[in-house]
Order: structure tokens, then C-alpha cells, then sequence
């Protein structure tokens, strides 16, 4: 009976064929270790703010009168309103965290290089959307932090000659940052970017499955058809999409149950920490939500210091590093162009870092410090000293993929193991 | 996920160990069970948000009124959850009068469950003195007039003051009991109300069911 219905179903609806595609019949290399849960955990993020996100338009009130009452109201009045809240906003941070990390895993493991730069350059237009996302969502409760933040943000468009000044009265809808700005980036935050993000990310699922899960080893596991014998084979069962164009070496598992049973252990361990924070600390000491946030946007008084929340400190550190206001918005926007473009700067062949020359080793361990030290000097207090800092970590910073495409050409590397190894 | 396992069976990686299927289903329930009640715990918040928030339930809050400077005769209104209530202190002529209408009314003895168990009587109040009732018709949710010193014997003689629907024509006495041969079907709702002292009323809870 049931059975009946299902087939039925399969009949008009490709469910089984679709889930046995990607899911439980996809062939994913056995090495991967704890640097692949990120994705899977990005994903659940996700989620937990579509969710979250859902519930709290139903109490919101997107007005430069209402906005930061409605706030107010939620975290004091709406019933369970304040974990609801808890959960989106250190849903926000968590979501950089595991891309971040994400990032830095196809960085060493070189999951960008041919035949995944499509893969990559869709995964870099999800964390422009999401930074853009980040960025909306941070106005709406219009605190002064909101209302700044948004003031310094939108300001970054006047460098742009000619139409620069204009350009910034079209996006704020008014002369300064005002109701009708919160109004359209509420209207951005809740529908268009989600629904971007929505479908970048289902873009980036199916490029990554048509070309395959590296691997820490960086050695395929598909490979031509008829150049394996039947030993050498995998003996799990696998989709014929991809049995069909190639042999897969028996260094595979399904991704479910086994790949998606890690993914769940990592899953409960984020969901520790993440309880942790939402329960015990969702301000993080400022850096999830920051202090003067917690005061109505006032446009006559700027705070005293004012910085982005943490995940943007490395870019808004390369902006004030430049003495230029054009300069800077260039470098900071460069600083993120340099990231999409890896696949064409990086020259090598060879993908994990395990078997690249030392030298690249240290480039990207050296790259991930200045990225977390510009992340600390754009998000403190100015200081003298760290004008200079930042200048000379800028000039790192950018020096990572200009030492990867000299390095990248004629490199020494170890010979690539021809089966996964460990 | 049988089929998976099926397969695994087949693998030479699994095929000289001993297989515990036990073991495996044990596993299988606890996981499911902890998720799910991961998943139920976690719907708690979603749920709740949903009900009326602190605000709306204040706004909803018993609500009290002071009686002591209502002069015989008079009609204040309270609002409670965002009704009207009227509350009247009728005269002695009033109150004796009441009594002798009983044929011209639908439900002179308040049969239908439209009042407190304290007000089933030919009052409908607590004091025969003090009457309070939800002024909306029920008919189609109206509030009705108060006419008073003869007004109200346009609609019916020989009854000088009663409450008048102006959308459909309905009519109650200053028990809030409706009259005979008009829409509305039913008697004006009685609230919940308690006397805290003798001059001040409790809107919203009665005596002992709080």
C-alpha cells in the first residue's frame, strides 16, 4: 500500500531518484576530515535564520518611530521573543564563523583549483550576499550602532566619482539614513537577499556534485572510464550518473549515512557552543552585539568608537589603513575580488597543501594570522600605532596572492599519492 | 537506509566482522529519539511566540472601577479588553419595576449561560443596586444606547429607560435582558466581576475562581 504510494509519487516526482543522486548513493572521498562539516553546518545556519528570521517579521516593526521599540518589545513582551532573537543574532556570527572556516578549507586544500573555480566563484557570491544580508539586518533594530554603521556603509558609495553623491541619496531613499532607508533594507534583508542566498546555495550544491568532493589528499576518486579493474573499485553502491562517466576507486563511502553521521557529531558539538553563547552570553562582550546598540539611533551624536561587528574588522581595517577615500574602498573591495579570483591566481596543479612547497604552507598559515589581525585592529579603538600595523598587514594581505601566482608557476611538490592515504 | 547497510554488507570492508544488528538498532532508536526531542524542545519557543505577548495580555488584565461617585441613575463606562462596560447604579423605582416586565422579555430569568453563576438572578448583578454588563449587542457586536427619563418608551410603553441597538432595532432592559420580537438572541453578557470593597469593582475575575 504504502509502497504504492510511494512509487506512484516516483513516478511524477523524482524523489527517491533525486535523494539516491545526492545523498545516499553520492560517492564522497572516506578522508575527508573534520574541515568538510563546515558546509553542512553553514547549511543549518542558514536555516536557523530563515527560521528564526520568519518569526521575528511577525513582531518587528520596520519604522524609524517603531523599529527599536518593536525590539524592545520582543526581547521583553513576546513570549520565548528574546531567545528567538538570541538565536538569529548569534546565528549571524556563527554563520561567518563556519564560512570563514569553509573558506580557509578550500583554501589549503586547494578545493578551488580546476575543475571547481565555478564551485568557488558561487561560494564567494554567497558571502558577498551574505555580508550584504549581514549588513541590512544589523540596521533594523536602529541602535546607534545600526544607524552609524549604516551611515558609514552607504558613505563608502560616495567615493565613487561623479555619480558617488548621488548614487548615496538614491540608496538612503532621503538626504541622510533615515525611516525610508530601514524601510527598503528591511524589505532586502527578509525577502531578496534571502531568496538569493537560497538559490546561490542550491547553485553551489549541484556544481559541487556534478565535479565531486575533493579531498584532503587532493586525489580524484573518480576517474576515467574503464581504467580501473573490478578490485580496484568501490563495492558501495553508487548513483549510475556517476558510474556511468567514470569509475570510482574503492577510497569512497555514501555520503549518507556515513558522511552525514560526522556531520551530525559536529553538528551536536556546534550546537554546545552555540547554546552556550545564545544562553550565557549572546553579547559576546560587544562583539556579537555591540554596546551602544543597546541605544535608540540618534543622528545628532556619533558614538564614541564605532567599528562593524567583528566578521567585516579585517576589511574595515584595510579601509582605514588606506589615506585615500577612494584608495580604500578599491583596496577593500580588492581584498575580496583577490578571494574570488584564486582559482586563476593560484598556477599550481598540485591541490592540497600536504604535497605544495613549504613555502606555501607558511603563505597561508602567515595569510590566515594577518586576517585575524586585521580582524583585531579594524574592531579596537584607533590608535597610532595601529595605522601602521594595518598598513604593513594590508600590504601582507594582498601579498599572499601576489607571493601564490609568483610561487604558484614552477613549484616544487611532492608526488600526489595515486590512492587516498590515512 | 536498509539498502545502504545491505550494501555495506557486501563490502569487503565489513565482511569479516561479526555484525551486531542489535546493537546498530539500539543506536538508531536513541539517536532518532534524542533528535527528536532536540526537534520538540526546539519548536517550544516557535509555539509560544504565538501566544499573546506580555503587552496584550496586560491589555486584557482585569481592570478595576470606582463606584463610590456614580450618582443614581448614571451609566459609567470602563473599558475592559477593549470593550465597553457599563456599570449603573439604579434607582430603588428602577429595580422594583425590573420585576414586573417578565412577558415582555426573551429570557426574564437568565436560563441562557450569558452571566456568572452569581448573576443568575432577576438583578443579573451581585448588589440589585450596582448593575455591570458588557455593553455589546448580541446580535452582530453593536454597542447599544443608553435612553433614559421616557426616551426609551418609543420603542417600548410603559418602559420609561432600557438600552437601544442602533444598527438593528435591538432592545434590553436595564438588566441587560433582551425583549421579545427583536434580532438579537440572547440576554447582554454579564463579565466576570468581584466587589474588592464597597466602593471598588474587579473587572475580569469573580470571587473564589481566582
Amino acid at each position: 500500500m504504502f509502497k504504492n504510494l510511494m512509487d506512484w509519487i516516483e513516478y511524477r516526482l523524482p524523489i527517491m531518484r533525486v535523494a539516491n543522486m545526492h545523498a545516499i548513493q553520492y560517492p564522497a572521498p572516506r578522508n575527508m576530515n573534520f574541515w568538510y562539516v563546515f558546509g553542512f553546518l553553514a547549511t543549518i545556519v542558514l536555516v536557523n535564520q530563515i527560521v528564526t528570521g520568519v518569526w521575528l517579521t511577525m513582531s518587528f516593526e520596520p519604522s524609524a518611530e517603531r523599529a527599536f521599540a518593536s525590539v524592545e518589545y520582543i526581547m521583553r513582551d513576546v513570549e520565548y521573543g528574546w531567545i528567538l532573537r538570541y538565536m538569529h543574532s548569534t546565528g549571524a556570527s556563527a554563520f561567518f564563523i563556519v564560512v570563514y572556516l569553509h573558506m580557509f578549507r578550500g583554501m589549503i586544500y586547494g578545493s578551488y583549483q580546476k575543475p571547481r573555480e565555478l564551485l568557488w566563484l558561487f561560494g564567494m557570491f554567497i558571502y558577498l550576499a551574505l555580508m550584504a544580508e549581514a549588513f541590512m539586518g544589523y540596521v533594523l533594530p536602529w541602535g546607534q550602532m545600526s544607524y552609524w554603521g549604516a551611515q558609514v556603509i552607504v558613505s563608502l558609495f560616495s567615493a565613487i566619482p561623479v555619480i558617488g553623491p548621488d548614487l548615496v541619496i538614491w540608496i538612503q531613499g532621503d538626504y541622510v539614513i533615515s525611516g525610508a532607508t530601514l524601510n527598503r533594507f528591511f524589505a532586502l534583508h527578509v525577502i531578496a537577499l534571502p531568496l538569493v542566498i537560497v538559490i546561490l546555495v542550491f547553485l553551489h550544491i549541484v556544481a559541487l556534485h556534478e565535479v565531486g568532493s575533493n579531498n584532503p589528499d587532493g586525489t580524484d576518486v573518480k576517474r576515467k572510464k574503464g581504467s580501473l579493474t573490478e578490485a580496484e573499485k568501490t563495492k558501495f553502491k553508487i548513483h549510475e550518473y556517476y558510474t556511468d562517466k567514470y569509475d570510482i576507486i574503492d577510497d569512497i563511502v555514501p555520503f549518507f549515512p556515513h558522511i552525514v553521521l560526522k556531520d551530525l557529531v559536529a553538528f551536536s558539538l556546534f550546537l554546545i557552543a552555540f547554546c552556550y553563547i545564545m544562553f550565557f552570553n549572546p553579547g559576546m562582550g560587544g562583539y556579537f552585539l555591540e554596546h551602544p546598540n543597546f541605544e535608540i539611533a540618534n543622528p545628532l551624536k556619533t558614538p564614541e568608537h564605532i567599528f562593524p561587528v567583528w566578521y567585516f574588522t579585517p576589511f574595515y581595517a584595510i579601509l582605514k589603513a588606506v589615506p585615500h577615500k577612494l584608495g580604500g574602498v578599491i583596496c577593500m573591495f580588492a581584498a575580496i575580488v583577490a578571494l574570488a579570483l584564486l582559482p586563476w591566481i593560484d598556477r599550481g596543479r598540485v591541490k592540497s597543501w600536504r604535497y605544495r612547497c613549504g613555502l606555501h604552507r607558511w603563505n597561508l598559515i602567515v595569510f590566515a594570522g594577518v586576517f585575524i589581525f586585521l580582524g583585531y585592529l579594524g574592531g579596537t579603538p584607533q590608535e597610532a600605532w595601529k595605522i601602521i600595523a594595518s598598513q604593513i598587514l594590508t600590504i601582507m594581505y594582498f601579498g599572499f596572492f601576489f607571493l601564490l601566482w609568483i610561487y604558484s608557476k614552477n613549484e616544487r611538490t611532492k608526488p600526489v599519492p595515486a590512492r587516498i592515504t590515512g | 537506509m536498509s539498502n545502504v547497510s545491505l550494501d555495506a554488507n557486501d563490502s569487503s570492508v565489513t565482511e569479516n566482522q561479526p555484525q551486531d544488528n542489535n546493537r546498530r538498532r539500539f543506536l538508531t532508536v536513541a539517536t532518532s529519539v534524542v533528535g527528536g526531542v532536540g526537534v520538540a524542545g526546539a519548536a517550544i519557543p516557535f509555539i509560544g511566540s504565538w501566544n499573546p505577548s506580555v503587552k496584550a495580555r496586560a491589555a486584557g488584565a482585569d481592570v478595576e472601577a470606582d463606584i463610590s461617585k456614580i450618582e443614581p441613575g448614571q451609566l459609567i463606562r470602563v473599558i475592559w479588553r477593549s470593550k465597553p462596560v457599563w456599570i449603573t447604579r439604579r434607582t430603588p423605582e428602577l429595580l422594583e419595576s425590573l420585576t414586573k416586565i417578565d412577558d415582555l422579555l426573551k429570557d426574564p430569568n437568565s436560563e441562557e449561560d450569558q452571566q456568572p453563576e452569581f448573576a443568575r438572578n432577576s438583578y443579573r448583578s451581585i448588589k440589585a443596586e450596582y448593575s455591570v454588563l458588557v455593553g455589546i449587542c448580541t446580535h452582530l457586536g453593536c454597542s447599544p444606547q443608553h435612553l433614559k427619563d421616557g426616551a426609551f418608551e418609543e420603542y417600548v410603553e410603559g418602559v420609561p429607560e432600557g438600552f437601544h441597538c442602533p444598527c438593528h432595532g435591538s432592545k434590553f432592559d436595564m438588566a441587560g435582558r433582551v425583549f421579545n420580537n427583536v434580532p438579537a438572541p440572547l440576554n447582554l453578557v454579564v463579565p466576570p466581576y468581584m466587589y474588592l470593597d464597597d466602593n471598588t469593582i474587579l473587572i475580569g475575575s469573580e470571587e473564589g475562581a481566582a
